[in-house]
């Protein structure tokens, strides 16, 4: 077997799904590219059990927002073949207000507290998901705290004098 | 003699106990769990039937925090990631944002990075190794390998003045350089750990009632240790010859001779084999490191990148050009790259990725922190289903969780 490197990979890819694949230059050796979330679950499948490809270690899923933008919740996949050692990273941006995508539980167990951490910092909602519940921050909480419509409180201001508090 | 009815059968006695499930907490602070975090069983008897796990009761916004604070600045919160290993985050930290920038390190670095690396993961599996002896009932373990951690946080305190939280690493290299008594206590820790660890392994390894307690306790097979995506010394134990520091070598791993202990059945048994194991491949480590030192010139201990370099505060108050880096530094007015890094290290346990995206400001756009404590533990509730209570507190210890890493 030739030994597999990005630009076989992403040949290979694009053969199987065309346009739904869109490569992203990226200068540090990890090949990353958009797809979406109609795709995502056949190509997480395919790149999994290709017997060239053997991308079976799930390394990470977070997610990341741009406010500006029209699609501003992108869901970032690491996956890991250990087989050949390459690393790829797929991005699926979704659209503002309907946050959904197909879980990956159903390829992976280990996707289950990746989701959930997701879910619970970024509101992503994980179709499918057996117990999509918050994870790290408190169950009523309404807000998901890492978008950046949150920011962190600004630790110069000066309302918050001790004396308020009863200290 | 009257015969007592036998409570495991049903049949034939006129005594009818209902069965009836218990549900027990276990944790969020409870000695056997070992940090703060629950688990919610349901038992039936001494068999867990079920299990719930809660985590977050300690999570800091990390990621957050993260986004408002200059790289330099983010130091200090790797450190509180595994605080039994804190170098192994902090320096995997540094190498990621020396990728971002495109810093090379001299080698002397490199090396000087390996040894505190090395020394943090030896300090981390004999917390690990020592704590699942006194939850197997041995405390005598615990007692002979804590004094070498302490040995190992001696070393920390010559480098860089503190103990557990040591904020070690700088963006290009070290605060300060080591000083001889550094490396004394290094090669003095070299000399004799190798005894205590033998002691300490003719202690459990061939022991009656370690290997009834730990062994063909919860074996993982390869194919769901994979399928969680487990790591370090719990998927080496499983089978699979997964090291980062093998398979993508950073900070020159790649010149150093050493093994990957691999297990054969994933149980709690492996689990200590492997890391026992690997202590002695750090020490191998570490006194290559020390070899390799003493080609290097001894003045180096950092990269010439002075516009991410903090330099050091005689130089701030004393050279023009250093208070000028010091304030273009603390002000933020350097530009940095825009781009996304993934990079990952071996920590303590197992694969400790970061993944930083830069947008040229001061702070990361974003930055995702790949632990494997909470990876690892995601299993822990499925696996504990039909599991004998005083195995799954075995097993658990044997994951080695740190909370601080769980909850980040």
């Amino acid at each position: 077997m030739a030994a597999l490197n990005n630009d076989i990979l992403l040949e290979n890819l694009t053969g199987k799904f065309g346009q739904a694949i869109q490569p992203q230059a990226d200068e540090y050796g990890v090949l990353t590219v958009h797809t979406d979330r109609d795709t995502i679950i056949d190509l997480l499948r395919y790149i999994k059990t290709d017997a060239a490809l053997q991308f079976i270690y799930l390394t990470d899923i977070t997610a990341i927002q741009y406010p500006e933008k029209e699609s501003p919740i992108g869901v970032i996949y690491h996956v890991h073949s250990l087989v050949h050692n390459v690393r790829i990273r797929i991005k699926v941006f979704l659209p503002a207000g309907d946050e959904r995508i197909p879980t990956a539980t159903v390829l992976w167990n280990g996707a289950n507290w990746m989701e959930r951490e997701t879910y619970d910092f970024f509101g992503v909602n994980f179709e499918g998901h057996p117990n999509l519940v918050r994870i790290l921050n408190v169950d009523d909480m309404t807000v998901f705290p890492m978008r950046k419509e949150y920011p962190l409180e600004d630790p110069n201001r000066v309302d918050k004098k001790d004396f308020y508090f009863g200290r | 003699m009257q015969n007592f009815p036998s409570l495991n059968t049903n049949s034939n006695t006129d005594i009818n106990l209902q069965s009836e499930l218990s549900t027990l907490n276990l944790g969020p602070t409870h000695p056997a769990t070992h940090g703060v975090f629950q688990n919610v069983l349901q038992l039936d008897g001494e068999r867990i039937v079920s299990g719930v796990s809660t985590i977050g009761y300690i999570h800091r916004a990390f990621e957050k925090i993260a986004e408002h604070r200059p790289f330099y600045q983010i130091t200090p919160l790797t450190d509180r990631l595994n605080y039994c290993s804190a170098p192994i985050n902090n320096m995997g930290w540094h190498m990621t944002v020396e990728k971002l920038l495109k810093i090379q390190t001299p080698k002397r670095v490199d090396y000087l990075r390996i040894i505190v690396m090395e020394l943090s993961r030896i300090a981390d599996h004999i917390i690990c190794n020592g704590v699942l002896g006194v939850d197997t009932g041995a405390f005598t373990g615990f007692l002979y390998m804590m004094e070498y951690r302490e040995a190992i946080y001696e070393i920390y305190e010559e480098v860089c003045g503190s103990r557990l939280t040591t904020n070690i690493g700088r963006i290009g290299g070290f605060e300060r350089n080591f000083n001889e008594i550094a490396f004394a206590k290094i090669k003095k820790f070299l000399a004799e750990f190798p005894k205590v660890l033998a002691e300490f392994e003719s202690l459990f390894n061939r022991n009656r009632i370690f290997i009834d307690r730990t062994k063909g306790v919860a074996p993982v097979s390869i194919e769901t240790a994979l399928d969680y995506s487990w790591s370090g010394p719990l998927l080496r134990a499983a089978g699979v010859d997964y090291d980062v520091r093998a398979m993508n070598p950073y900070c020159s791993y790649e010149e150093f001779d050493f093994e990957v202990p691999v297990g054969t059945t994933g149980d709690v048994y492996d689990r200590f084999l492997v890391r026992n194991e690997e202590m002695k491949q750090s020490m191998r480590m570490i006194q290559q490191a020390l070899d390799k030192i003493e080609k290097e010139d001894p003045t180096i201990f950092h990269a010439d990148v002075p516009e991410f370099y903090l330099p050091p505060k005689e130089e701030v108050y004393n050279n023009m050009e250093a208070l000028i880096y010091h304030f273009k530094i603390v002000m933020g007015e350097i530009d940095t790259p825009v781009g996304e890094v993934y990079h990952s290290v071996e920590g303590a346990n197992g694969e400790l990725g970061f993944y930083l995206v830069n947008d040229g400001g001061r702070s990361p756009y974003r930055l995702h922190f790949r632990r494997p404590s909470f990876i690892n533990y995601s299993m822990y509730a499925d696996m504990s289903r039909g599991m004998l209570l005083s195995d799954a507190i075995i097993n658990m210890s044997s994951l080695n969780v740190i909370a601080g890493e769980l909850d980040a």
